[in-house]
């Protein structure tokens, strides 16, 4: 179940944590966005961005060289 | 999470390798609902200025920058040149035009922005840029030349908001 997917394959840091903050500014609570990117340092940045936020990170998988993270605002 | 949620930069450094710091963590900072003010100092003014294009990197004095082709095939894009080169090779005209051009192309091919959109991103999020106007005096700048919506103001101003801050980083 998922509201909006970002597609950011190919964007370095720190360009996924910024349009993902831009895309959950314009969502409401409880709604999922899908993030998609390359980035390798993202895998660890998500996990700090949701914390520090507190939106939950319910997901995050690897596909091929790409990351496929799902992130409940709160 | 945590209240205190602000963070100040020092800005120190003009080459367009050490303009990418303090825009990353800028914008990062924004991103993490931090109040984000960046106190743009001696050649970190040239952060500021309205044209960005003059933007370079210098090889030159500066042993430790990887030198790899953005470009040919991986055997030779995997190639250190660095360490290779004698530093006095950097004083040949046109070379660190060279480098710059070349390290701007490693930038793209890495998905890396420009520092033109980074900046703007900056300042779309809302990070408050400080122009320290005694270096302004010092290498003959005047306010016409930085872009619009930044503060023009010294040391006691930056340590006064870098008192409210919790995170405090010298670039």
């Amino acid at each position: 179940m998922t509201n909006q997917t970002l597609d950011m394959c190919g964007y370095a840091c720190p360009m996924p944590i910024l349009k993902t903050k831009q895309a959950l500014a314009s969502m409401s609570s409880r709604e999922v966005i899908e993030v998609i990117c390359t980035d390798q340092g993202s895998k660890k940045d998500f996990v700090a961005f949701c914390n520090q936020l507190g939106h939950k990170l319910i997901s995050q998988r690897d596909e091929g060289n790409k990351i496929i993270f799902q992130i409940e605002k709160n | 999470m945590s209240d205190l949620n602000e963070m100040t930069l020092i800005a120190s450094k003009g080459t367009l390798d050490w303009a990418y710091p303090p825009f990353i963590l800028a914008s990062t900072g924004i991103a993490m609902s931090k109040e984000v003010t960046v106190f743009c100092t001696f050649y970190g003014l040239n952060l500021l200025l309205k044209d960005l294009s003059h933007l370079r990197i210098s090889p030159q004095g500066n042993p430790d920058m990887p030198m790899k082709m953005p470009f040919g095939p991986k055997w030779f894009q995997a190639i250190d040149f660095g360490p290779k080169i004698p530093n006095l090779f950097w004083n040949i005209p046109g070379l660190e035009f060279f480098a710059t051009q070349m390290m701007k192309k490693t930038f793209k091919n890495n998905g890396m922005a420009t520092i033109e959109e980074l900046r703007e991103i900056c300042i779309d999020m809302g990070v408050k840029f400080i122009a320290c106007e005694m270096t302004m005096g010092m290498f003959g700048f005047s306010r016409e030349d930085f872009i619009e919506g930044i503060e023009f103001a010294g040391a006691a101003t930056y340590l006064d908001v870098a008192h409210k801050s919790n995170q405090d980083l010298f670039i």
